[in-house]
């Protein structure tokens, strides 16, 4: 379904006003997902992971420069695809309640997404109303502004949203933030559902744990570069994973009795070297040169010189 | 029950503030004028002056209290104001009140139309430019705005009566009713007719200020995140504009645009001296040069009043309009 081949993402700004520069802030990304499956993306806060859901919709701010190969349902992904998919195939479900307009009451904004999608006009509110209820959010709320709502039900207000058209491809950024353990399976739950029917998901999360009870794959990223991509069941704590990065964020989970120190956040590589080099125990001035390509290993893929 | 109760206790907090506001402005004024180096006796006379003895002097000083001190004089003055008198203007010979009755309404119509004018035009100039950003619409219109921002309002009164008055004849060059007649005998059309061109020179400046906030608030809301959503969903940049970004930049420019009254009375003042448009702003500066202090106090407190009136109606649309503050009914 979606395949992404080196994805990089840099922003330009002038310094002083004058000097413009560019600041990669995603170097290589690697994944792909096909139909009927879901994909895990984790990664600490600032590996790049909303702005790779965003490049795949062109929403990017305007100061944004994008370049790899996309390519989506085997065709190649150009901006001016990309404005006509969004929305009809491929969905996105945002990672804050700020992506909801203020001053408009909820269930015009998820009529009006379903009428964007191709639902027509006269069906869309019942087809809201619908959404509502899977997500079982009572039927008043659709009359509620979004300052009106709890941070869980915007959550499932967000998802009701990207999830009322036929999209077959769904980008669900971080989907049950903020969610009660109950209701945060539900969610899933509806989107392992969308993916069984045929659909593809890419699940954005922190919380590695929920993902691997629905994904099939996970993918791992560390200051905007693909480390490691394995299969769910590999995080299972027998040594099957590939990269020193992904070990580190499964010891980390609580409950797992290592109390490693991960870096606070996602380090932005500045050289062009791995981005874990500084917290990684096999470094070498191998690794601070050159950024590793990538292996293919145990059914799975890896970025490491020592893989 | 609750919205009631806060509605009250708003108007309460309106009104001590607006009688507080009154008691300074008055204070201050009169202090003011009282250290004016204009003689209000040799400013009535004015070339009369010559004919007229020190003994006549003293009596009309006397008559107008003069002779009193500053301070007995101001309580004499804030003890009729409070009774609603505001006493005879000397150069009218006439109560203050009606003065400013007959000006303003000479000078609302004036102000009314260059205020509809300059909030309509002001508004979808700024929001075409916001959603166009950096287009060549964009560029005109911002260019435009700033020249008209840091242009004065008596410059453009002049440039446009010189080509509009005095060149192509198509307006008059002065006043609100043709020159030898009563306002009373002036027709409908003709008094329109005279105050096309100031208006125009009004709105033509108060349109920039509108314009340039209304731009910068379209072009925050064209990249909010809930505008990356709606074109994640398929929305173009024209659905994003109406359907999203507009009501987000109305309620701000709505606000604005009731504040914005403060300075239409002073563009007024300069506008009807260009045209010697007979409205209240003529008047005020009349009652400046001839030291019809009684007028120029009553204009003050006045204005004082139609401009709390503006900016409290203001806070009243913000209340009414915004959900966020409506639904909580907490009025400030
Ligand atoms: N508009 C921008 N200009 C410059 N840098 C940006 C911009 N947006 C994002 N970045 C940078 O890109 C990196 C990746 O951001 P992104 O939002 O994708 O993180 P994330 O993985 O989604 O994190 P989180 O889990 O906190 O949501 C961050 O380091 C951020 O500083
Ligand atoms: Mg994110």
């Amino acid at each position: 379904m979606l395949d992404i081949k080196s994805l990089s993402i840099g922003f330009s700004s002038y310094s002083f006003g004058l000097k413009k520069h560019t600041v990669l802030a995603i170097r290589s990304l690697d994944l792909s997902v096909s139909k009927k499956e879901v994909l895990a993306v984790v990664g600490q806060s600032g590996a790049g992971k909303s702005l790779l859901a965003h490049a795949l919709l062109g929403i990017l701010p305007r100061n944004a420069s994008l370049s790899g190969d996309l390519t989506f349902k085997g065709k190649k992904l150009t901006p001016k695809d990309m404005a006509l998919l969004r929305g009809r195939e491929i969905a996105l479900i945002p990672q804050s309640m700020t992506y909801l307009n203020p001053l408009l009451k909820v269930g015009v904004q998820i009529a009006r997404a379903a009428e964007l999608s191709g639902v027509s006009p006269k069906a869309s509110w019942k087809a809201t109303l619908e959404a509502l209820r899977r997500y079982r959010l009572e039927e008043k709320i659709a009359r509620r502004f979004p300052f009106q709502l709890s941070g869980g039900m915007a959550r499932r207000i967000l998802t009701a949203t990207a999830t009322i058209g036929k999209a077959d491809l769904i980008l669900a950024d971080e989907p049950t933030n903020g969610l009660d353990q109950a209701t945060a399976g539900e969610t899933l739950g509806h989107l392992r559902g969308l993916a069984d029917a045929g659909k593809a998901v890419l699940l954005i999360t922190h919380d590695i744990e929920a993902a691997l009870s629905i994904a099939d794959r996970v993918t791992v990223f560390c200051g905007g570069v693909t480390v490691e991509e394995a299969r769910a069941s590999d995080f299972n704590g027998s040594g099957k994973l590939r990269h020193p990065y992904s070990r580190a964020l499964w010891d980390a989970l609580p409950g797992r009795g290592f109390v490693k120190s991960l870096p606070a956040r996602s380090p932005i590589s500045s050289s062009g070297g791995c981005p874990f080099i500084f917290f990684c125990e096999k470094s070498t001035p191998l690794c601070e040169g050159s950024l590793p390509g990538i292996k293919n290993l145990n059914q799975g893929c890896v970025r490491c010189h020592h893989a | 029950m609750i919205m009631k109760n806060t509605l009250i206790l708003f108007c309460l907090k309106k009104i001590l503030r607006l009688m507080l506001l009154m008691a300074a402005v008055a204070t201050f004024s009169y202090v003011l004028v009282s250290f004016s180096p204009v003689n209000p006796v040799d400013a009535y006379l004015g070339t009369a002056i010559l004919k007229v003895s020190p003994e006549q002097r003293e009596i009309i000083a006397k008559r107008w209290g003069l002779d009193q001190p500053p301070v007995e004089r101001f309580f004499n003055w804030a003890s009729q104001l409070i009774q609603g008198n505001f006493g005879l203007s000397t150069i009218f010979n006439e109560p203050v009140l009606s003065v400013i009755g007959k000006r303003f309404v000479t000078s609302f119509w004036l102000m009314f139309l260059a205020w509809t004018l300059s909030g309509i035009f002001g508004f979808v100039l700024g929001v075409l430019s916001g959603t166009f950003e950096n287009s060549v619409l964009d560029k005109s219109i911002s260019l435009y705005a700033y020249t008209m921002a840091s242009t004065p309002t008596f410059w453009v009164g002049m440039v446009l009566l010189t080509v509009f008055s005095i060149q192509l004849g198509w307006t008059p060059v002065c006043c609100a009713w043709p020159v030898g007649l009563s306002p009373e005998q002036a027709t409908l059309g003709q008094r329109v007719h005279h105050l096309v061109l100031p208006a125009f020179t009004l709105s033509l400046i108060g349109i920039a200020q509108i314009t340039l906030h209304t731009r910068e608030k379209t072009i925050e809301a064209m990249n909010s995140d809930y505008a990356a959503f709606a074109r994640a969903q398929g929305e173009k940049d024209l659905g994003i504009a109406f359907r999203h970004a507009l009501r987000n930049v109305l309620l701000p420019a709505v606000t604005l645009q009731f504040a914005s009254i403060g300075e239409l009375f002073g563009g007024a003042v300069l506008a009807e001296q260009v045209f010697s448009y007979p409205g209240l702003g003529k008047t005020t500066v009349e009652a400046g040069y001839r030291g019809d202090v009684p007028l120029l106090l009553g204009i003050v407190i006045f204005s004082t009043l139609f401009v709390f009136a503006g900016n409290t109606m203001a806070d009243l649309i913000y209340q009414a309009v915004d959900p966020r503050i409506r639904k909580t009914g907490g009025l400030i």
